[in-house]
């Protein structure tokens, strides 16, 4: 391939196993980003990301702004949250997360008047210039702080804070910084369409971010069944030295100990980080949420959010405010159809089922699936027939039945000689096992509850 | 319009249910998994039917039908959730039939079928948890118990119906050939078949293991269909061969060549429908390639060096009991390395 050779990317654009599910795409991708009218209310969780929860810093009653400080963040590892509308704060509560957490949330009545709505949001948000030309002007330093005042996570689902990443670290330089734009998982839109309608501030905040994390090269990995996503990056980043590579479609692509390996040919090690070989990776949303905060000193408070599935009516991808409700958003779309039997917050492989719709959007919701009681009907658990269907897609190269049979009869010893901790619970075993047996379920409670070594 | 309509239905109607992910999941089941082995053996059991005629068919209905009601009178007695749904049953009877010579008596199937299934696979918890390929421990068991009919291949002095006729229809000569015994047995006293027999299946032999050609149709059909895993064909045919030219080094005079051994006897049914049992075969990719191998050397140390003139049972039972020892050493090396240890504090 001449594309190859031209770029010099030093991987194959794939990984060893992994599956193609039906992908679905098709539901929503041709929907544009359209902006969710402000809620009545909205719910802002004080833990969204992976760390330590943020502490309340308005009191009942307050009026707050679009932006201001809601949650302040002490500890490092951790991202402060903000309110995503203007409004009255009201009385403090608690809500369970889809992943089953119960936390603290700051509820806000939104005001009548907002300052930014509908069009003048999406500006604000994604529109108008993004310079990608003297941002040298930013001290690392300087995109850290504004990275880490306006509350960047992660944004492709493990909302892991972005100012940690993006910390240098004098033993473990960083050379690449991959911006991921596969999303592998079935049925979601919002990273694609974000792609096509929001390239350069997708551009300029990859640059910002490499700029902090000091890595010399930048590579943007998408899906090679998003050919119109990577003609609009490739036609944004063109003379600016960030380098789009088109990779296989093939789910977990998105995945870091995937992605890595695909593009820049280094394995990740288990138990570790990609910042081990030298590798920042970023969700393409967050990549646009750093340019924000930096060159607007916009707060993340909004996200695109897919809705989408056979069970809405409507599939739409929205810009949302976080703290928004699923119900809200599923309204929005038309409402459940008549055969919708499961309600899962991000994708259908790794997505959570919501117990309840009245739950708030994340800054890590990347989507609503709805799924249909013909899709989810499951069959019943037979023994396992050691196929081995679930070692030839294991994209980490383990034996998952196994695992999970050791987790399942809490034989530790078993579950650590087949390295149980080493799976990232991406779903592709318990998608193909013909026995349907729960592995990622008994593997995630394994991992959970095998004693420490 | 009856979609108008329902859209007015207000949403809170809905049942919504909460499940653990992955949220979506493949069509295959356990089920069409043993569908498909049995959509892969129909060309074996065309030629078994057409070499082997009614002795063939009352052969597969007898091992087919005692297999399925052995399985369900033993979840019946010990009141536990009827298995034969899905389908395995069907497909030990199956391989069970087509792994015995034609001649035998019908108790002959029917004491078979009961070790195989009640024996070798509920006695060790039901499918999956079954150390031995439940068909080859119920033939090792008539092996035993039945010396004299497990290696009978004439009846009333005739070889099988459908291959006389062939021969004789191909001319006199491929009479004695169709009357003798299986290729491996006259092979042993120096008759060599010709290669087109073998692989046609116009030859004496086990119901289903006279054509060469119907079994590799099969098998591709299987590894197509991802209903065994094609690196244990591969490894035990490679073996084999290997390990038979080696033989033709050291003895040239030997009748059988490397080709007659793939072709003849059980070498192929084997391969594609015999070691592949996947509750009997290695998890990790190593494994099953040293599975393999080890099958197919076995079967050639038997065929040349043993009075037995067929050595693929016992070659797949010694290697099904070294299964959880293999699987233990080629546990597969994890993508990023093992889990590190905990330093000791």
């Amino acid at each position: 391939m001449a594309v190859m050779s031209k770029t010099g990317i030093p991987g194959s654009r794939s990984f060893a196993r992994g599956l193609h599910p039906d992908q679905k795409k098709a539901i929503s991708a041709a929907a544009g980003i359209e902006v969710l009218p402000t809620p009545k209310a909205v719910l802002v969780p004080l833990l969204q990301h992976t760390g330590a929860p943020c502490e309340p810093t308005v009191k009942p009653k307050a009026e707050v702004r679009l932006g201001a400080v809601v949650g302040e963040a002490k500890a490092f590892v951790s991202a402060p949250v903000h309110a995503s509308v203007d409004g009255v704060v009201a009385a403090p509560t608690v809500t369970t997360l889809p992943n089953g957490r119960h936390v603290a949330a700051v509820a806000i009545a939104a005001a009548q008047q907002q300052a930014l709505a509908r069009e003048a949001l999406w500006e604000e948000m994604y529109g108008g210039d993004w310079p990608t030309r003297g941002l040298e002007r930013f001290a690392p330093e300087q995109i850290l702080q504004a990275v880490r005042g306006g509350g960047l996570v992660g944004m492709g689902g493990a909302a892991f804070p972005t100012h940690v990443k993006l910390t240098r670290n004098e033993k473990r330089p960083v050379d690449t910084l991959l911006v991921n734009g596969c999303e592998c998982e079935p049925y979601l839109t919002s990273d694609h369409r974000l792609m096509l309608e929001a390239p350069p501030p997708i551009v300029a905040g990859a640059l910002l971010a490499a700029a902090a994390a000091g890595a010399g090269r930048i590579i943007l990995g998408i899906e090679d069944n998003k050919p119109d996503a990577v003609a609009a990056m490739r036609g944004a980043a063109d003379g600016t030295g960030v380098e789009v590579a088109a990779v296989k479609t093939k789910y977990p692509m998105g995945g870091e100990r995937q992605l890595v390996p695909a593009v820049l040919k280094r394995e990740v090690p288990t138990s570790g980080l990609p910042l081990d070989v030298g590798v920042v990776v970023l969700n393409v949303a967050t990549a646009a949420a750093v340019a924000r905060a930096v060159l607007r000193g916009g707060a993340l408070t909004h996200r695109v959010v897919s809705v989408t599935g056979e069970g809405v009516r409507q599939p739409k991808n929205l810009l949302v405010p976080v703290g928004a409700s699923y119900a809200e958003l599923i309204e929005y779309c038309g409402g459940l159809t008549a055969d919708a039997a499961r309600v899962i917050a991000g994708g259908p492989m790794m997505g959570f089922a919501l117990a309840d719709l009245d739950v708030p959007v994340t800054k890590g919701t990347s989507g609503v699936v709805v799924l249909t009681a013909e899709q989810v009907a499951s069959a019943e658990e037979t023994a396992c027939i050691r196929c081995g269907r679930c070692v030839d897609v294991c994209p980490l190269g383990l034996v998952p039945t196994k695992m999970a049979l050791a987790a399942r009869h809490q034989d530790w010893e078993v579950a650590r000689r087949y390295y149980l901790t080493a799976c990232c619970e991406c779903g592709c075993c318990g998608y193909v096992c013909p026995a349907g047996i729960p592995l990622v379920q008994l593997m995630r409670m394994g991992k959970a509850t095998m004693p420490k070594e | 319009m009856a979609e108008a309509a329902e859209k007015e239905e207000p949403a809170a109607e809905v049942l919504l249910g909460v499940a653990p992910g992955p949220h979506i999941v493949s069509a295959r089941s356990t089920r069409s998994v043993m569908i498909d082995v049995l959509i892969a053996l129909i060309p074996v059991v065309v030629v078994g039917l057409y070499v082997f005629r009614w002795r063939a068919l009352a052969l597969i209905a007898t091992c087919t039908c005692s297999c399925v009601l052995y399985e369900w009178l033993w979840q019946a007695l010990r009141r536990r959730p009827q298995t034969i749904g899905d389908c395995s049953a069907l497909v030990t009877g199956l391989i069970l039939a087509l792994s015995i010579p034609w001649t035998v008596p019908w108790y002959v199937p029917v004491i078979g079928s009961g070790v195989a299934i009640i024996v070798a696979k509920m006695f060790f918890g039901g499918l999956g948890t079954n150390i031995f390929n439940p068909a080859m421990a119920g033939r090792a068991f008539l092996q035993a118990c039945f010396a004299g009919q497990m290696v009978n291949y004439l009846l009333d002095g005739q070889g099988p119906p459908g291959a006389v006729q062939a021969a004789t229809r191909l001319g006199g000569e491929a009479v004695a050939v169709v009357t003798t015994a299986t290729p491996l047995a006259a092979a042993k006293s120096g008759i060599v078949f010709s290669l087109r027999d073998l692989a046609v299946g116009t030859v004496n032999g086990s119901v289903g293991e006279t054509s060469a050609v119907a079994c590799v149709l099969g098998g591709l059909y299987l590894i197509c269909r991802r209903a065994a895993n094609w690196r244990i064909p591969l490894a035990m045919l490679a073996t084999a061969a290997v390990v038979a030219e080696i033989n033709q080094l050291v003895r040239p005079d030997a009748p059988f060549t490397a080709a007659h051994h793939l072709l003849a006897g059980a070498m192929l049914f084997g391969a594609f429908f015999i070691a592949t049992d996947p509750a009997t075969s290695p998890l990790s990719r190593r494994g099953l390639w040293i599975f393999g191998a080890g099958v197919g050397l076995l079967v050639m140390l038997i065929r040349l060096f043993a009075k037995a003139p067929e050595g693929v049972m016992y070659a797949v039972l010694v290697m099904n009991m070294a299964v959880p020892l293999i699987d233990r050493w080629t546990v597969p090396r994890p993508v990023g390395g093992p889990v590190p240890r905990p330093k000791p504090a």
